[in-house]
């Protein structure tokens, strides 16, 4: 195991490094920040000191040779909009989006789990189809356009919740969350759902698939004829054996929840990652941009490793097999 | 002794599935008995509905599928028309069953020692370090090596015949009083397969239970059972003792299936197929059911034939009954 774990954080460095390359160059070809950020009435040497102040003049080979050497010593630069270090000022907006993102899951598997459960048990029964249905209308309808719509619905004309910010937060382990006042919870409940929608059609329809397939297995034969009760059989039997490619997605969707919410933190006006890389992008706000993707992979790449483990202790026999590698 | 009420007797059992295409009688009305401590052997193709007479008498056939009529009655008492919960209490505990596939059969994440004490504590209730212990037995009793460690693992550490000895051990944790064996060494090399029969004979016969076993292997039957019914698109077509029906089988199906098996006296002449294939349960021949695969069928055929007494204990499911003794 211990093997497996540095062998893949080695792997990660080199990933971080392409990645670093490709987004460096990536933003170089987009535009130049400078026709954005000065003012256009400036003259040439007022010009040239902002771009040599920016780091701008240099050739690109050699503005990624800085930004790497800097990069060895935890800085990604500045902000060109801000002027503060552009890491700092993603770190800040991180919980926010974190405590989005985990709301967003956690209502995705507490609801997706037993409603893909039961459509799968009873795939011909009324509300079987109801759920199917649902499903297919949580994976179409686009994200934007729901968020407004529940805006407008619980919002504006029932009044139940606040539609825009993150309301009251708290610090619970240094950490300033809104998850834990009501006014927070309140705040967070609708951006929350709207961005669970479309992973908990994804659940939902893993796990009928999931549970669909297990059904017909032999094991579960087995295990009735055993003489358990069909609650074990389908909680502790089939459940376990669904779990493993749930996971498996949901780990790899909990990097995309966390990338992308952009759309839900635009509608809502949720002060969170997502909000500062649409701004910096609209802004040419370079460092931000490079920080922000590089943190992104990062994400991904931590998060594929604590599935992989995850994934051993869900099934034995990967265990084995890296036991033998 | 119990001899006036037989394990289970299993009288005219229909057991149907609902398609679109029409009702399919997999078991189109099966009668039989056993005993304790005997061993029926339920032989036939793939498809002639042994199964799910293996299912039917467990209480788990499925929808689509239903008893549609008959009766099972496990020692005297009626199984057909109990409730799911008063089925779950004997299932496992008296009447326990063994499938074909180790391979399935256990739930790939779970440890051994959870899947045997999980039974144990569906039935009775008993303690975590009890529970344990009697599985460590079990799991001794069908000859597992060092049980202890052998609990903590897990089904893909074990070879195939390990896993089936696994499943007989847990079949055996209440010392049911039947036990229903679905082709239990169909998957398994020769070797394994004898080993797995012997246990299963020495367990039975020290605990006194009766047995069916499901399979297409005569060689398995002949030797390990003490009667067999052979059965044919969901009918018996022949009951009688192992050696009676072996020896002198009576109906020409079975004739077919012993000559089917290649045979040391037999070398050199060409293997006696069936000729055709299983008919569909949709769309059986009127009459007999094998008429159109019988070199003996004629007109009289077209009737469905009953079963009929050629000697006492010996029955067969045919108009033109062979005389002669096997090759």
């Amino acid at each position: 195991m211990t093997v497996f774990i540095i062998r893949r954080l080695m792997q990660s460095a080199f990933v971080l490094l392409i990645m670093s390359l490709l987004v460096f160059v990536g933003v170089f070809a987009i535009g130049n920040p400078v026709d954005i950020l000065i003012a256009a009435d400036a003259d040439q040497a007022e010009r040239d000191r902002a771009i040599a102040a920016l780091g701008l003049d240099l050739p690109l080979w050699e503005q990624y040779l800085v930004f790497l050497k800097n990069a060895a010593h935890g800085d990604l630069g500045k902000s060109f909009v801000f002027n503060q270090p552009a890491l700092q000022l993603i770190v800040d907006r991180m919980p926010a989006t974190l405590e989005l993102a985990f709301s967003a899951m956690v209502i995705a598997i507490l609801l997706g789990l037993p409603l893909g459960m039961y459509a799968g048990f009873q795939p011909h029964s009324r509300t079987a189809r109801a759920i199917m249905a649902g499903s297919i209308l949580g994976f179409s309808l686009p994200t934007f356009w729901v968020g407004l719509m529940m805006i407008m619905v619980f919002a504006v004309q029932l009044g139940w919740l606040p539609s825009t910010g993150r309301g009251a937060t708290a610090t619970v382990l240094g950490i300033k969350t809104s998850l834990a006042t009501w006014d927070g919870l309140a705040h967070v409940l609708l951006p929350a759902i709207n961005l669970a929608l479309f992973k908990l059609s994804l659940v939902i329809r893993l796990s009928r698939a999931g549970m669909r397939e297990n059904m017909l297995m032999d094991y579960v034969k087995f295990a009735r004829a055993k003489g358990l009760s069909m609650r074990r059989v389908i909680f502790v039997h089939v459940l376990k054996n669904i779990l493993i490619p749930i996971v498996t997605v949901l780990g790899l969707e909990l990097g995309s929840v966390i990338a992308f919410s952009v759309v839900t933190e635009s509608v809502f006006a949720w002060p969170g990652m997502g909000k500062l890389i649409i701004d910096s992008i609209n802004r040419l706000d370079r460092p931000i941009i490079v920080a922000y993707l590089l943190i992104t992979v990062t994400m991904f790449i931590v998060i594929n490793l604590v599935v992989d483990v995850l994934y051993s202790v869900l099934d034995p026999r990967v265990r084995l097999a890296e036991a033998k590698a | 002794m119990t001899q006036a009420v037989p394990t289970l007797a299993v009288d005219d059992l229909k057991t149907v599935f609902e398609t679109r295409a029409g009702a399919v009688k997999a078991v189109d009305g099966v009668s039989f008995t056993v005993t304790a401590g005997r061993v029926l052997g339920l032989v036939g193709e793939s498809g002639s509905g042994k199964t799910v007479t293996g299912f039917s008498i467990m209480g788990l056939v499925d929808p689509p599928g239903r008893i549609a009529s008959g009766h099972i009655l496990f020692k005297g008492r009626d199984l057909v028309g109990l409730s799911e919960q008063e089925m779950r209490r004997l299932r496992g505990a008296r009447i326990a069953m063994i499938f074909q596939d180790p391979m399935m059969t256990l739930n790939p994440v779970l440890r051994i020692e959870t899947q045997m004490v999980e039974t144990l504590q569906a039935h009775i209730s008993i303690g975590q370090r009890e529970a344990h212990e009697r599985a460590r037995e079990a799991l001794g009793m069908v000859g597992i090596p060092s049980p202890e460690e052998r609990l903590k693992a897990y089904p893909h550490q074990f070879s195939g015949g390990m896993r089936q000895r696994v499943a007989i051990a847990i079949a055996l944790l209440h010392r049911p009083d039947l036990i229903i064996a679905d082709e239990p060494t169909t998957a398994l090399d020769v070797t394994i397969q004898g080993q797995i029969l012997y246990e299963m004979q020495r367990v039975c016969r020290q605990i006194g239970t009766a047995l069916i076993w499901i399979t297409h292997d005569l060689s398995v039957v002949a030797s390990l059972a003490d009667e067999i019914c052979v059965m044919y698109a969901g009918k018996i077509v022949e009951q009688g003792s192992v050696d009676m029906v072996l020896d002198r089988p009576a109906h020409p199906y079975t004739k077919g299936l012993i000559g089917s098996v290649p045979s040391r006296n037999r070398k050199g002449v060409p293997l006696a197929q069936i000729p055709g294939m299983t008919p569909s349960l949709l769309n059986l021949p009127t009459g007999c059911s094998f008429r159109l695969r019988c070199t003996r069928a004629d007109a009289a055929c077209v009737a469905p034939p009953e079963m009929t007494t050629l000697e006492a204990g010996r029955r067969v499911r045919c108009f033109h009954p062979v005389h002669e003794a096997a090759a």
